[in-house]
């Protein structure tokens, strides 16, 4: 019994160090089984890579951990706070400390590059001065480099530049998570490099843990603290870079040609 | 343009439709209440369609005015001509020729615009930013066309009116004030009414349509043309098929 809480009392540290915490996740559409019994664990302040094959589930494992989509069962806990038992508002306020960057971007292509940023902040924060907003759009600009882009459209910037928009609206209300989906695919390799060498500085600057989805290698070598290789639905293999890259497995190695 | 062909497929989409709508309803009477995008799309959908609306029915007051002539002469009664005219305006052509613009501009911009919102996450997007994507792009439009097209209506007539009076004048000579006095002569409550609730409708079913048709768009590019396209067939198809309904009710009621 007393063994019992013991290793409770155990357990709950360690959870407490964890943000995030994913536990048996299983999501499929129709007979399509795309997470399958999937784990992982995100430290407070780590950088964790989820490798996968293109089509494997790695935006629809996040877009569970946000809430966009509802798993069948399983446990994701964030900060805290069980995602699928919370209702809108109080989800809302989870949402409100977690980043998330799409894969494709999602900017509103209606709306001017302040008017994007202002939007998370004017929608989370529903008392804010304007004065405040308005530093705060500038500050995130200048911390992406793309300050004099402010009243420009979304059409206007080159893949890139919307990129790094993106980024910025991401960063804006200062999440204490952040999840990117793909941050560099489809920019060439150099873009693809400043990008993630702008994901770290940043990422060091306000002390956040994030979860990147990728399967370029030059960003993993430089982003990972750890990597999830995530093949049929589950949490085939963890580790460093350096670990993954000398195991033998056939199936690991093909990441890493 | 594809109507769904298959009966199954026209049920499924008529079920999820009607879901959307009750979604709607749901939704619209609960805060948080998105006022300020509401009054920006009342501006985008009764604003910029007030011209072309405008034109359209200055024509077509004009060209059924002269058409119509011909036709009253034959059986002497030309003097009828403005009385003919308003009654047909004001009761049906009007709000109809309206609703059918109004479907093909509104309801296919709401259908693209949606469209590609969803299929770029744009929609996800706003959901993560604390925001309900329905409330915030659904409801704010659906309540804009549904107040904007009664206003366009109104004002459609208006003009329509104007051009049958220019037409009226093409070949004879009446005063301003005799052409009005003898339109709204004519014109009893029971005219105006059934055509200014029907306006309600039309202008409901080209925003739910458009809205439903942009919201569940299939992915890529030819996805949002379709929801475009589709919009705007469907919703000229509803506004023909209340159109159908509402004058049974006023028959029944007699409000002829
Ligand atoms: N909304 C959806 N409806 C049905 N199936 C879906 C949906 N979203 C994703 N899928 C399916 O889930 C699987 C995983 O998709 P997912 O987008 O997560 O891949 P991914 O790992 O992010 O790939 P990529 O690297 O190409 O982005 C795919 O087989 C896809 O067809
Ligand atoms: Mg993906």
């Amino acid at each position: 019994m007393r063994e019992q809480t013991l290793i409770q009392a155990e357990k709950e540290k360690e959870t407490g160090r964890d943000v995030m915490v994913v536990k048996h996740l299983f999501k499929s559409f129709g007979s399509n089984k795309v997470l399958n019994d999937f784990n992982l664990t995100l430290g407070n302040g780590e950088n964790l890579v989820v490798l996968g094959k293109s089509g494997s589930g790695k935006s629809v494992l996040i877009k569970c951990i946000i809430g966009l989509l509802t798993p069948e069962s399983g446990i994701i806990e964030v900060l805290g706070q069980q995602i699928t038992d919370l209702d809108h508002d109080e989800l809302d306020k989870v949402r409100a400390k977690i980043g998330f960057l799409f894969q494709s971007n999602a900017l509103y292509d209606s709306m001017t590059v302040r008017q994007n940023l202002e939007f998370p902040l004017r929608r989370h924060w529903m008392q804010v001065t304007q004065q405040e907003v308005d530093q705060l759009v500038q500050e995130a600009l200048e911390d992406v480099g793309l300050a004099h882009t402010i009243n420009m459209m979304p059409a206007e910037l080159s893949g890139g530049m919307r990129k790094r928009i993106a980024l910025a609206r991401t960063l804006i209300l200062k999440p204490e998570i952040i999840l990117y989906d793909e941050p560099t695919t489809g920019l060439d390799p150099i873009t693809g490099k400043e990008i993630i060498q702008l994901i770290m500085t940043i990422q060091k600057k306000y002390r956040s843990s994030s979860v990147i989805i990728s399967h370029d290698m030059n960003c993993v070598r430089l982003a990972a603290d750890r990597i999830v290789v995530l093949i049929d639905g589950r949490c085939y293999a963890q580790g460093t870079y350096d670990e993954l890259k000398r195991n033998g497995d056939p199936v690991i190695h093909q990441f890493f040609e | 343009m594809e109507l769904p062909v298959k009966t199954s497929e026209f049920l499924k989409q008529t079920g999820e439709a009607s879901a959307f709508a009750g979604r709607f309803f749901k939704e619209a009477f609960r805060p948080r209440y998105e006022i300020a995008e509401f009054t920006r799309q009342c501006f985008v959908i009764g604003y910029k369609s007030f011209p072309l609306i405008g034109l359209t029915g200055f024509i077509m007051g004009l060209v059924l005015t002269i058409q119509l002539r011909p036709s009253l002469i034959e059986y002497g009664v030309e003097s009828q001509l403005p009385a003919m005219v308003g009654i047909a305006i004001v009761r049906e052509i009007g709000p109809v020729i309206t609703a059918l613009i109004f479907a093909g501009k509104i309801g296919s911009s709401i259908g693209a615009e949606l469209g590609s919102m969803k299929v770029t996450e744009q929609i996800d997007a706003m959901e993560v930013s604390g925001t309900n994507p329905f409330k915030y792009l659904v409801v704010t439009r659906v309540l804009a066309a549904t107040l904007m097209l009664p206003v366009l209506v109104m004002l459609g007539d208006a003009i329509s009116l104007f051009g049958s009076y220019l037409g009226v004048n093409i070949r004879g000579v009446t005063s301003f004030n005799l052409f009005y006095t003898q339109v709204f002569d004519v014109l009893a409550f029971g005219d105006v009414l059934p055509a200014f609730i029907k306006s309600f409708f039309f202008g409901f079913a080209v925003g739910i349509i458009g809205c439903y048709k942009g919201y569940y768009s299939a992915k890529g590019t030819e996805g949002v043309g379709q929801s475009a396209n589709s919009a705007v067939v469907v919703s000229s198809i509803v506004i023909f098929i209340i159109d159908l309904v509402v004058v049974q009710i006023t028959d029944l009621l007699n409000l002829n």
